[in-house]
């Protein structure tokens, strides 16, 4: 089995990525399916802003825009952002904490299928009748009366791909929990993985409130039930709590990922151990507890009454509190620190303003009365925007090209990176910078079009352009990626050369055991402590052995490709009966479709009783074999 | 360079900040430029976090700047080792504690205003119904138009919603189909027409900044309802208490349908009460119609919320609606040739309210007889309750309306 | 790290088989983390019920003091709970390396299931008879849905346990195969604990 990480030749290549359950692979497989949504998210971005820079515009039609919304919206939350920081958590984490691999190998695998081919399923809607049309936030009236199977795509689509993420959360806790190398206490964990902890904590509680909520549509919608029918007794408001007691911690879950990336990148290129470490991990504890408590503060519009807003309001500006503390850190680690302009500190840099304008017009938000004003119009577009491109998105590109290295071994460019910074960040700011003052002038937001004479033509095409603008840096950036993987020019260990945590301590391209000897870990910033005390060599912790990993396997893939499957029996369930919703009911009658989702969930259930009934024990790594790999890299250094 | 562009940015910034505090956007839709109580209190407030968030983003921006340009590489050599701090208590406690009271200091009045501006006990009398001191507007949204009656004196409009300045106006609200939000940015925030509950809020228009306006604001849709949500606008009139009441006692005055003057409009009214009054009412009763009421349509600023109020419009608008609202209710729902359609819309354009025809004094002891015999047989009809001695002579196209209502609500 | 050794023979079994190795501790963990979102999920199940439990279209539908008899949810309890109590004793012959015994005691925990599971479909069909379905109410939406998400992780849970027994059969007992029974069984208390809320918040509240 050791040998399946050897072996060339495409198909092998393919098989052995089918199967894998090694972290960094699976990190690789995030990658590329993450950042091929990220495109499709940010074609449908381009589509709204051209539809919208003139008035009266007839590049979409008004159903087609609301789908390019939907999708855009879904997309780049739940199959973009999510998964490309899976990538950068399964690439850094277990080798942050000094482990051979995730608590659960063969969950990780899972994980990553599973959203996978919930993307593919959510996607498909495209090209089988029309895509989900409600809003990424689908709330229940309109996504109950929406015409179609569009919003059982969205629904079916999230439960996939939103399981795989619930299991990769469970994983991480675990991993960090359990699998730190000796001397890996809590407190000298890189931020990146604390807020990875944190995270996975926000989703082992937040998705399941989605599940549900997610399944009430799907009953509703296919099966009958009455839980949204107002007729029957059913009650909409039920879907916007469970949708936002989930999408509110969903705003950390991918912001915190990304501070721990900007924690990591600013230590790093300022030659300075962070500024405050305690506080930043308690500060990141904090907003992941005050995440829960403030879910209604999406909701100061529809009537919960006075007590509610006021409550929700409140909590909602005590989160400023621990954002503020770090933004402040941050800015201090920098101070007296010796920066050095790498692409990746550029975004870091960049993200502080960026997010810092994000973070006061949340704040201003919380004040609800003023959010009457606010909600639903663009005012909150910018302000999501500015968090999430200017927060998250920053991080994703600054992760990107800080842990390409240690992902692929080699370097993207620097001349190039530092063009798409620029003018990205550029575009940024011109497309969202003005879209504030346009939900102030009174333009409602998820408007497919907007009347001539209402001064919002001139704001409009500005931000037009400033999408273009990012459109522009993205095709830049892929330019790059495509010139660096083809030049395959291999750098070594610690290739930004100030690297301080225990990833940068490993030769490059990673063994695939990750540690020839599991390292001992004397304190915080472990690999710069041994750079000052031992010379950059890493203390073992136990002598070279023989080593347990686990083998890899075909059925997570098959586990998930059986619930993809019965997707299809559920989707088409109700069309045509009689006890369906109007939105279904007149559709043609598909009398297979119980079959198929029986199919399904029977190859599922078939996959999960091979997995429970055959021993999968693992392998042994030889000592042998990591001696060899020492000297072929002692050898490759000289 | 980075640094300086950096700089230029904020400054663009703080320039762009300073044109928004003075206000900007146009009078009849923006926000910032409040036309009434709620609207000012909620600027007021939104200008008090700008404030505070404008001094926290110049702090951050100065601090950040300064850390930038003192610590950078090129300038400090490639050996320089920084020294490691691990953090300082007296900084960290300085920068939770001041947040913490910039915070406060915009709590309390967001505390204050959120319990203020949710006060509508005034609407509803001891008995729980409607207060006929008060002006009430029962708001209904539907896929894609508005419908606003007012129930003390059982007047129903569409499309335009008709205020008195100066006075608290209450609003009930709800949706017939899907979720809505009901916006009038001028006025003040919104709030949710939801298809489970009924809501309740309060605005104001101040006579002077109607008048700033020609007495006519935007109102909007502001919540995803389907695919024509951005065309799904309504106009509020704001006019002086008088004038209001007039135009409710000249509403309240027709109990027939308008008849048509011209030929050809003659012409349309038969065809209008063959193929369209299932659904659209031409005298001013019957709430939760399927479709706006038309009674004063000729009176109207604009045609399907958003279209210039002509007749070549309303033909067009017509001859196929899904062109201009698609997804609509009304698309498909007759069959008529193009001389038949000029003659509807020309009968409609005579659809006009005379001015001054109704008598406010009868319209307010009505109101008062309405509100009584409502709360002795509650859940009665209203049609009942404020007839006239003309009782016998309601006419057919009324109980049609109230017909296409029932099979409406089912 | 030495070559791990599964089949450890009696007189160096430990005290605590499930966690003796790395995989068992972490299935041990991150079972308990599973846990947790599981109880997220209930959560929201029970506040869906809560809010819809006296949601019906007319006032001649059911409601719950209509429809529910404690004494068969007393029953149902008991069964369950007793089916706690013999995974208990499963688990403490795992830990003595008694075999057979947690064999037997991993039996009969299914066979108590099955009969909850027996009681819990006679009593759906009782409902059904009186016009309390899935589709007849928000009511019934959200009643088949607590209960239903909860039978369904019975169903899980017996052919989990099933499947062990059987598998077991050929294998005996080690401290890989500890790590699974004893995964098993904390979820079968957890399925226990959360009928427990059902019995109070669905029945108990239902009839008073």
């Amino acid at each position: 089995m050791a040998s399946t990480a050897k072996k060339q030749g495409v198909g092998s290549v393919i098989w052995d990525y089918l199967t894998t359950v090694d972290h960094k692979k699976i990190a690789i497989l995030y990658l590329i399916a993450g950042g091929f949504f990220f495109v499709v998210g940010g074609i449908e971005a381009m589509m709204i802003r051209i539809q919208l820079a003139v008035p009266n515009n007839d590049f979409l039609s008004a159903g087609l825009f609301n789908e390019m919304i939907t999708m855009h919206g879904t997309t780049m939350i739940f199959l973009a952002a999510m998964p490309l920081l899976f990538a950068f958590m399964n690439a850094t984490v277990p080798l942050q904490i000094g482990a051979r691999d995730v608590a659960f190998p063969f969950l990780n695998a899972l994980g990553v299928w599973l959203f996978v081919f919930g993307g593919i399923f959510l996607n498909l809607s495209w090209f089988l009748g029309g895509a989900p049309d409600a809003g990424w936030t689908s709330y229940a009236s309109l996504s109950i009366a929406s015409a179609g199977h569009g919003i059982d795509f969205y629904a079916l689509g999230l439960q996939i791909s939103g399981a795989g993420t619930l299991i990769s959360g469970i994983n991480f806790v675990t991993t960090i929990i359990n699998m730190r190398a000796p001397g890996m206490t809590y407190m000298r964990m890189p931020l990146m993985t604390w807020t990875t902890l944190v995270a996975s904590v926000l989703i082992v509680f937040a998705f399941p409130p989605l599940t549900i909520g997610l399944f009430l549509l799907i009953f509703d919608r296919m099966f009958g039930s009455s839980f949204f029918l107002v007729e029957t007794g059913g009650n909409t408001i039920i879907w916007e709590h469970l949708f936002w007691i989930f999408g509110h911690p969903e705003v950390y879950i991918l912001i915190l990922p990304a501070f721990g990336i900007f924690s990591e990148i600013f230590s790093t290129f300022s030659r300075k151990r962070l500024f405050g470490y305690s506080a930043m991990v308690f500060a990141t504890i904090i907003i992941g507890f005050f995440g829960f408590m403030v879910w209604a503060h999406h909701m100061f519009t529809v009537g919960l009454g006075p007590t509610a807003n006021a409550i929700f309001a409140v909590a909602t500006m005590a989160i400023a509190v621990p954002t503020g503390i770090k933004i402040f850190n941050w800015i201090a680690t920098v101070w007296g620190g010796s920066i050095e302009f790498t692409t990746p500190m550029l975004y870091a840099l960049a993200f502080i303003p960026s997010f810092t304008m994000g973070g006061v017009t949340g704040v201003m938000q919380a004040a609800a009365p003023a959010d009457y004003q606010y909600h639903d119009s663009y005012f909150i577009v910018a302000h999501f925007h500015y968090v999430i491109v200017g927060g998250v998105v920053f991080g994703l590109l600054a992760g990107l090209h800080y842990y390409w290295p240690l992902m692929f071994g080699t370097m993207l460019s620097e001349k190039l990176g530092k063009i798409t910074f620029v003018i990205f960040v550029i575009g940024f700011h011109v497309t969202f910078l003005i879209q504030h003052f346009l939900g102030l002038w009174g333009m409602p937001r998820r408007v497919f079009t907007y009347l001539d004479g209402q001064g919002y033509n001139t704001a409009n095409l500005i931000s037009s352009m400033g999408a273009l603008l990012m459109a522009i840096a993205v095709i830049i950036l892929v330019i790059n990626i495509i010139m660096t993987v083809a030049k395959n020019q291999k750098v070594g260990r610690d290739p930004w050369g100030d690297g301080r945590t225990l990833e940068w301590s490993l030769p490059l391209p990673v063994p695939y055991y990750n540690f020839a000897q599991i390292p001992l870990v004397r304190g915080l910033d472990a690999y710069w402590i041994e750079k000052k005390a031992n010379n950059g060599r890493m203390m073992p912790s136990e002598s070279l052995e023989d080593f347990h990993m686990p083998n890899n396997s075909f059925i997570p893939f098959v586990m998930s490709f059986g619930l993809f499957v019965a997707a299809f029996g559920a989707l088409y369930f109700a069309s045509g009966k009689d006890w369906a919703i109007d939105a279904v009911s007149g559709l043609n009658v598909h009398p297979w479709a119980p079959w198929v989702l029986g199919l399904g969930l029977a190859i599922t259930v078939g996959a999960m009783i091979t997995r429970s009934i055959k021993d999968d024990l693992g392998y042994y790594v030889t000592k042998e074999e990591v001696l060899r790999d020492l000297e072929e890299e002692e050898r490759r250094a000289r | 360079m980075k640094n300086r562009w950096m700089n230029a940015k904020w400054l663009g910034l703080i320039t762009i900040l300073a044109a928004f505090a003075s206000g900007c956007g146009k009078n009849h839709l923006s926000t910032l430029r409040p036309a009434g109580e709620v609207g000012q209190e909620q600027f007021d407030l939104m200008l008090l976090s700008i404030i505070i968030m404008l001094f926290v983003v110049i702090v951050v921006s100065i601090i950040f700047t300064l850390a930038v340009v003192k610590s950078r590489r090129k300038n400090l050599g490639e050996d320089f080792e920084p020294k490691d701090v691990a953090g300082n208590h007296t900084l960290e406690v300085i920068w939770t504690a001041i947040p913490i009271i910039l915070l406060i200091i915009l709590a309390v009045p967001t505390v204050y205003l959120t319990f203020k501006q949710a006060d509508t006990q005034a609407m509803e009398n001891d008995d729980g119904e409607v207060n006929s001191e008060e002006i009430v507007v029962n708001v209904t949204a539907n896929q894609y138009w508005w419908e606003f009656e007012y129930p003390n004196v059982d007047v129903v409009t569409s499309q335009e919603l008709v205020v008195p300045t100066d006075k608290k106006v209450y609003f009930n609200l709800q949706a017939s189909d899907v979720k809505h939000s009901f916006w009038v940015p001028a006025a003040g925030g919104k709030m949710d027409t939801n298809i489970d509950g009924i809501n309740s809020f309060y605005l104001t228009f101040d006579d002077g900044k109607a008048q700033d306006s020609n007495r006519l604001f935007y109102g909007k849709c502001a919540e995803l309802c389907g695919p024509s949500h951005a065309l799904m606008d309504f106009k509020v009139k704001a006019l002086p208490e008088e004038e209001y009441d007039q135009w409710l006692a000249d509403m309240k005055n027709i109990e027939e349908p308008v008849q048509a003057f011209a030929d050809d409009a003659a012409e349309g009214q038969e065809i209008f009460n063959n193929s369209c009054i299932g659904c659209h009412a031409v005298t001013p009763t019957g709430a939760g119609a399927q479709g706006p009421n038309l009674t004063n349509f000729g009176d109207r600023e604009l045609i399907a919320g958003y279209l210039a109020h002509s007749e070549e419009n309303l033909i067009n608008w017509i001859e196929d609606p899904e062109a201009f609202k698609p997804d609509n209710k009304m698309t498909g729902a007759y069959d008529l040739t193009d001389e038949e359609i000029a003659s509807v819309a020309a009968y409609l354009m005579e659809l006009k309210v005379e001015e001054g025809s109704g008598d406010v004094e009868t319209l307010r002891e009505s109101a008062e007889e309405s509100s009584e015999e409502e709360s002795t047989e509650s859940g009665e009809e209203e049609e009942e309750a404020s007839s006239e001695p003309s009782e016998e002579s309601a006419s057919d196209s009324e109980e049609d309306s109230s017909e296409s209502d029932e099979e409406g609500g089912n | 790290m030495a070559h791990m050794e599964y089949n450890v023979p009696s007189e160096r079994w430990p005290a605590h088989p499930e966690t003796a190795t790395m995989e068992g501790k972490n299935k041990f963990v991150g079972f308990w983390i599973f846990l947790a979102g599981e109880t997220a999920l209930f959560a929201s199940l029970f506040a869906t019920y809560l809010a819809l439990k006296d949601s019906v279209p007319g006032e001649d539908h059911p409601l719950a003091a209509d429809l529910f008899a404690l004494p068969l949810a007393f029953v149902m309890t008991m069964f369950l709970l007793t089916s706690s109590l013999t995974s208990v004793y499963a688990i403490y012959h795992m830990r003595n390396n008694n075999f057979a015994k947690m064999q037997l005691w991993l039996g009969i925990t299914v066979l108590l299931g099955l009969g909850f599971l027996a009681l819990e479909i006679y009593e759906f069909i009782e409902y059904v008879h009186h016009g309390h379905t899935f589709r007849s109410s928000a009511f019934g939406s959200a009643f088949y849905f607590l209960l239903g998400t909860h039978g369904f992780h019975v169903v899980i849970g017996l052919g989990w346990i099933t499947l062990l027994i059987l598998r077991n059969a050929r294998r005996g007992i080690s401290v890989y195969t500890a790590a699974k029974v004893n995964t098993a069984s904390l979820y079968w208390h957890f399925i226990d604990v959360v009928w427990v809320f059902i019995f109070t918040i669905v029945y108990l509240l239902g009839v008073m």
